[in-house]
C-alpha cells in the first residue's frame, strides 16, 4: 500500500514507521525543513519539505496513486483544507484525519470529511471513566454519530438489577450488545438477569441516550 | 426612509478586517468582530461601535458566541489561507449564511471548489493583474 503522511511530531515518526515495518511504501510531507532532515535520515520514507495545502506538493508526493492518506498536523484548519484537496482533487479512497478540537469532529463530517478522531474527546471520555465521574462513557461513535457505544455500569441505585432482559421495555433503536461480568463477556438474551456492577455495552441513537441511560441506571 | 442595517461578522482583526469594520459601523450597520489576539483590536476607531471578540475564529465555539447563525454577512480576513477556507465553509454549508466573502492570498484557490458559493477576493491577482497591465501598456506605448 502507498500511504502520504502529512504532519510532524513523533506520532509521524512512529506510525510511519510502523507502516513501513509492514512492507508499505510511506512518503511524508513536512513544513519545517530540519524535522525533514532528521525523518528523512531516520525512516526508510521519501521526505517533502513543503506545505501541504499546496496542490503541486501533494502532486509531487503522488497523490492522485495514494492509497490512503493521514493528515495530523497541529493545526485543524490546515488539516480540513489539505484532506478536501485529497478528497476532491486526488480522490485519494482513505482519507484519516484528526482534529485538536472535539467540536470539529462533526464540522469535518459536515464539510465531506468522515473519518476524523478527535484525541481531545477520547482522552477526555478515558479519563471520565477512569476517574468515574460519570456512570455512562460513550465508546465510539459510528455512521457520522448517528449511532453510540456507550459503556454503563448498574449501580446498586438501578432499578434493572435482578430483571430479566426480557422484562425491560428498552427504547427504539437500543440493543444491549454485551453484558461483562467480573470481566467476563455475556452474550445477552432474554432470560439473562442483571445484577449489580455488570458492565453493559449499549449500542443506541443519541436521539435514545439519555432515556436509556436514565432506565438502565436510575440517574435523573 | 431609513437605510437597512444588517448584521454583519467580520474574521480577523487584520488591517482588511478594520478597514471594513470601521467603514460598516460609520454607515450604521452592527459589526461584530472576532481576533484570536486582543491587542489587534487597537487598529479599530474610537467610534467603532461594534461587538469585539476575542477568540479563536475557526473555533465552533467562538463563531456561535457571535451568533454567527443570525448574521446576513460574514467576511472572512484573518492572515491564513486555510483559516479563512474552513470558517467561510462553516458559515456557508454549516450556519447557512446568505452571504459569505473571504480573503486569499492564493490566487489557486480563486474559483475553487474548496469555495463555493464564497465571494472571494484575491488581494495577489488583483495588485498583480494591474502591475502587469501598468508594464504591458508601457511596452505598447512606446
Amino acid at each position: 500500500m502507498k500511504y502520504i503522511i502529512v504532519g510532524g511530531g513523533n506520532s509521524v515518526y512512529y506510525l510511519s514507521r510502523s507502516l513501513i515495518s509492514k512492507g508499505n511504501q510511506v512518503t511524508v510531507i513536512n513544513r519545517n525543513q530540519d524535522e525533514c532532515i532528521q525523518l528523512a535520515r531516520k525512516l526508510n520514507a521519501v521526505v517533502i519539505s513543503g506545505d501541504a495545502s499546496n496542490i503541486s506538493i501533494l502532486d509531487q508526493a503522488g497523490a492522485s496513486s495514494a492509497d490512503a492518506i493521514f493528515v495530523i498536523t497541529l493545526n485543524d484548519h490546515d488539516n480540513l483544507v489539505i484532506c478536501q484537496i485529497a478528497s476532491l482533487t486526488f480522490r485519494i479512497p482513505k482519507i484519516f484525519t484528526l482534529v485538536d478540537d472535539p467540536d470539529n469532529e462533526e464540522v469535518f463530517n459536515q464539510l465531506g470529511i468522515q473519518n476524523v478522531l478527535s484525541i481531545n474527546r477520547i482522552l477526555t471520555s478515558l479519563i471520565e471513566e477512569k476517574t468515574g465521574f460519570s456512570d455512562a462513557t460513550n465508546l465510539l461513535s459510528l455512521a457520522e454519530g448517528k449511532v453510540n457505544f456507550t459503556k454503563l455500569e448498574l449501580s446498586s441505585q438501578s432499578p434493572v438489577i435482578n430483571k430479566n432482559l426480557s422484562d425491560i421495555q428498552l427504547p427504539d433503536n437500543t440493543l444491549i450488545a454485551v453484558i461483562l461480568r467480573n470481566n467476563t463477556p455475556i452474550i445477552p438474551r432474554g432470560s439473562t438477569t442483571l445484577q449489580e456492577g455488570d458492565q453493559l455495552v449499549v449500542l443506541n441513537s443519541p436521539i435514545e441516550h439519555s432515556k436509556i441511560i436514565r432506565l438502565l441506571t436510575g440517574e435523573k | 426612509m431609513k437605510k437597512q442595517s444588517f448584521y454583519i461578522l467580520i474574521i480577523g482583526c487584520s488591517r482588511l478586517g478594520v478597514y471594513i469594520a470601521n467603514n460598516l459601523s460609520k454607515l450604521g450597520h452592527s459589526v461584530v468582530i472576532i481576533d484570536e489576539d486582543e491587542s489587534s483590536f487597537i487598529l479599530l476607531d474610537v467610534n467603532f461601535s461594534g461587538f469585539k471578540i476575542e477568540g479563536n475564529p475557526a473555533e465552533l465555539e467562538t463563531l456561535r458566541q457571535a451568533k454567527i447563525a443570525k448574521a446576513d454577512i460574514v467576511i472572512v480576513t484573518t492572515r491564513d489561507d486555510n483559516i479563512n477556507i474552513m470558517v467561510a465553509q462553516i458559515a456557508k454549508e454549516i450556519f447557512k449564511v446568505p452571504r459569505v466573502m473571504a480573503r486569499i492570498f492564493d490566487p489557486v484557490h480563486e474559483g475553487s471548489y474548496l469555495l463555493k458559493n464564497i465571494d472571494t477576493i484575491c488581494p495577489t491577482s488583483l495588485a498583480g493583474d494591474i502591475l502587469l497591465k501598468a508594464v504591458t501598456d508601457r511596452d505598447e506605448g512606446k
